[in-house]
């Protein structure tokens, strides 16, 4: 089924080169020569290490992605921003509120957003961000953290803020306040762990620490499966 | 959007789809186990291993990739390195910054030692942020220590340690409790029971997950706190070789500036090894679900400096990575599509394996079914993979499950217009973990005085074969251990003179044994993706050839 290799043409950092259609902006740089040592980390989408900006040759317009997911196009023009630090709060998780008011006091400038969407627009991973920053604004840090759940932390939104804002780290901190103190508590969790605490498991366990393999075969067969649905 | 010519087997998925979803695929007999791994799983393939010709585990089998680089020349000559120019002096260095090291960082940190973490790419830029389906732990009331234990030892192959599966199944809810005290925000339903989801060889429902994101959530966590309680770190800045001293303990090691090459020196009375896993160096040819980073570089520390290694013969290959389209050939497909109910299916639209058995036995009935039976569809790059027939998730489990339990695999594939929620998606396993590792007790202590590992790199605890959410409950676990035991021991610790004698002894050996011109210089610190300048010359796209994960045709 093998079929032919189509070649188009894309420019790094200007200089024009020829790669394999099919091939991630990744991929394209390490086959142009490229070794890799930041811009580069899980190769997957999670990590948020290869956040990229480009271009066309006869469109100046940027646009935002991460090298490891987006697919090559002809006339791309591109090139590697590397992650840069960006103001973080430091903290103990312990001493806060979970409100509003901890927010803005941890960082003020979260009062100079003036909703441009920017940081809506520049978001690979396509979040609503201009909206969980006015979540966080009004206090709302339990839709901060659902609606930021799936940022990566590649640090675009914050490379293309008007106002330097740190959209990022503004909601790694709803998200924390919101795991710690607002979502409801698992009975059955501290349960279980004071069942362990009082030794209930020790005996069992020891016994089957034990057990010859043919037993623990015999056991490991016979055990009950609990419908995954 | 799938080429057309596989329009037609993806018809036959839909046609068998309301038969196959009132199907149960039995289960796997023992009997029909042994087999199906001995003849298709790449562990049991004869050519891919070989003995060790030097070290602790001289005469041990491994993957020639591995042994390769187990039995590597040093980056540093001994002679040229001034031993008395520290450049940072601390009680704990930990190396590496996945979930494992933040993890002792931060317990080292918190039982009064002095901490300096090193690592190789930005703080967290590891295996754990890749991982989407989950953490386990037997927290519900119909589950207990021992049902977890059970299955974890029957994944195992009956070969795990039993006392590091018991530190496992015992510290396992107090490490998702310690998280959410982190901030960790786990899926919950709303009168706060842990929404939890089985996974393959696991008899109970025990996968605690935040969306498929799980990984990402837990290492952007310990990230920020490490940050929080202002942990020394060093990002790009790989450790190339351990340093010992003339009582033959642990007293350091040599980092390198990944970008300018400079060397600084590290001593430190304990040292926490947490490099993860060897993913990168595509053992068999195999793609990999891995971070850029994945390359056994802290086996190959420790076993220099004489730790002992268990299980190095056995590689996880995982599953279902994708198969297609290429741009993302051997990512992870998560284990949570076949967990939320999507069944595994041939070119006919059959099943073929009852898609929730452990990972080795369903990764060996994929091979099977391609290059056995042949009834794979192959792709226009000349891959071959199976179905993983995602659109009965919405049917099982109600419309708009899909997008809510698996975002990450949505926009995974919908940036190639495949809607996973109405079209299969095509998978073969792909080289996910590295089963065995360094040898550890339950303090994550090794065979070396000084020198303590846990997660990934470690060995023991999952025997030859780890099951679903059992690694990410490893790195939390024996991290915390780890770092505990590593702090108490700096603190009693008397060091001696620092020395690279364990380096020249290595040499020697290797010298000994006739193989050391023939062998790498190692550890590996990144693979080599980018295409060599000469490369222009050669037909390059006209054969087949590989970039990065990439393999044109
Ligand atoms: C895509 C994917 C999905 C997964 N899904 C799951 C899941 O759902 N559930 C589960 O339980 N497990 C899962 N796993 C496995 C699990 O995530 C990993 O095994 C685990 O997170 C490893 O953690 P670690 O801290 O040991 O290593 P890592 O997280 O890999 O961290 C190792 C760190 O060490 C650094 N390092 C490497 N070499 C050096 C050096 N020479 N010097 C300094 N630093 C170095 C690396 O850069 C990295 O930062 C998954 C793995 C992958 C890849
Ligand atoms: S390398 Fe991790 S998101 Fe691209």
């Amino acid at each position: 089924m093998a079929e032919q290799v189509q070649m188009i043409d894309i420019y790094i950092m200007g200089k024009h080169y020829q790669v394999p259609e099919g091939l991630t902006i990744l991929t394209a740089l390490e086959y142009c020569g490229y070794r890799m040592i930041r811009g580069c980390g899980c190769r997957a989408g999670f990590c948020g290490a290869c956040a990229t900006v480009y271009n066309f040759k006869n469109d100046p317009q940027l646009r935002y992605d991460l090298a490891c997911q987006k697919t090559v196009e002809q006339d791309m023009y591109l090139t590697q921003i590397p992650f840069f630090p960006a103001a973080k709060a430091l903290y103990n998780l312990e001493e806060l509120k979970p409100d509003g008011e901890q927010v803005l006091a941890l960082y003020p400038d979260l009062e100079k957003c003036f909703g441009c969407n920017t940081c809506t627009k520049t978001c690979p991973q396509d979040l609503e961000v201009m909206w969980f920053m006015s979540d966080a604004l009004r206090g709302d840090i339990r839709e901060v953290a659902n609606k930021s759940f799936d940022c990566v932390m590649c640090g675009l939104c914050a490379a293309r803020c008007p106002q330097g804002l740190v959209p990022y780290n503004y909601a790694l901190l709803c998200r924390r306040l919101y795991g710690h103190y607002l979502a409801p508590a698992s009975k059955h969790l501290e349960d279980r762990i004071a069942e362990i605490e009082a030794g209930k498991f020790d005996a069992e366990i020891e016994e089957l620490k034990r057990m010859d393999e043919s037993e623990l075969r015999r056991r490991y067969a016979q055990r009950e499966i609990e419908p995954a649905y | 959007m799938y080429p057309a010519y596989m329009e037609e087997s993806k018809h036959k998925v839909e046609v068998t789809r309301e038969k196959r979803l009132k199907e149960t695929f039995p289960r796997i007999t023992d009997e029909e186990k042994t087999p199906l791994l001995q003849q298709y799983h790449p562990d049991f393939i004869e050519e891919g291993m070989r003995e060790l010709l030097a070290g602790p585990n001289k005469g041990d089998r491994t993957p020639n990739e591995m042994a390769e680089l187990l039995e590597g020349n040093s980056r540093v000559d001994p002679d040229k390195v001034d031993l008395d120019k520290i450049d940072y002096d601390v009680d704990v260095l930990i190396i590496g910054c996945g979930g494992a090291g933040a993890s002792a960082a931060l317990l080292a940190q918190e039982n009064g030692a002095n901490v300096l973490l090193a690592t190789k790419l930005r703080l967290g830029d590891a295996n754990t942020v890749g991982a989407q389906a989950g953490t386990q732990a037997a927290d519900r009331p119909n589950d207990s220590l021992t049902i977890h234990y059970l299955d974890t030892i029957g994944g195992g192959r009956f070969t795990n340690v039993p006392e590091l599966v018991e530190s496992l199944v015992k510290d396992a809810p107090s490490v998702i409790k310690w998280l959410e005290e982190l901030g960790v925000c786990w899926d919950k339903n709303p009168d706060g029971t842990m929404h939890e989801l089985s996974g393959g060889g696991a008899s109970r429902l025990r996968l605690h997950s935040c969306r498929d994101y799980t990984g990402l959530e837990e290492m952007r966590v310990l990230r920020d706190e490490v940050k929080n309680r202002q942990i020394d770190y060093l990002e790009f800045s790989p450790a190339i070789e351990l340093i010992m001293d003339n009582k033959g303990q642990i007293a350091g090691a040599i980092l390198v500036n990944l970008e300018t090459n400079e060397l600084s020196l590290v001593r430190a009375k304990a040292v926490v090894m947490a490099t993860g896993g060897m993913g990168r160096l595509h053992i068999q040819g195999f793609p990999t679900t891995n971070h850029y980073g994945a390359t056994a570089d802290g086996l190959v520390l420790a076993y220099r400096a004489g730790a002992e290694l268990i299980f190095i013969d056995t590689m996880q290959y995982h599953p279902t990575g994708a198969a297609y389209p290429v741009q993302i050939l051997g990512q992870l497909v998560t284990e949570k599509v076949r967990t939320l109910g999507a069944q595994l299916v041939n070119i006919d639209g059959d099943q073929f394996i009852m898609p929730l058995e452990p990972r080795d036995v369903v990764a060996s009935a994929i091979i099977r079914e391609c290059q056995g039976r042949h009834k794979g569809i192959e792709t226009p790059t000349g891959e071959v993979g199976v179905w993983l027939d995602s659109p009965m998730i919405d049917i099982i489990r109600g419309e708009g499950t899909v997008a809510r339990e698996l975002p990450a695999m949505v926009r995974q594939f919908s940036r190639f217009n495949i809607d996973i929620a109405k079209e299969p998606m095509l998978v073969y396993p792909t080289l996910h973990y590295q089963n065995g590792g360094i040898k550890i007790d339950t303090d994550g202590a090794t065979t070396v005085p000084g020198l303590f590992a846990a997660g990934e790199v470690e060995g023991g605890v999952h025997g030859k074969n780890r099951l679903i959410g059992n690694s990410t409950l490893d790195i939390f676990v024996f991290g915390r251990r780890a770092g505990r035991a590593a702090a108490q021991y700096a603190n009693k610790v008397k060091l001696g003179s620092p020395t690279l004698d364990h380096v020249r002894r290595w040499q020697r050996e290797l010298e000994q044994a006739g193989i050391a011109k023939l062998r790498p210089i190692s550890p590996k610190l990144l693979p080599d993706y980018a295409r060599q300048p000469y490369d222009y010359l050669t037909g390059y796209t006209r054969e087949k050839l590989t970039i990065g994960q990439v393999k044109l045709a």
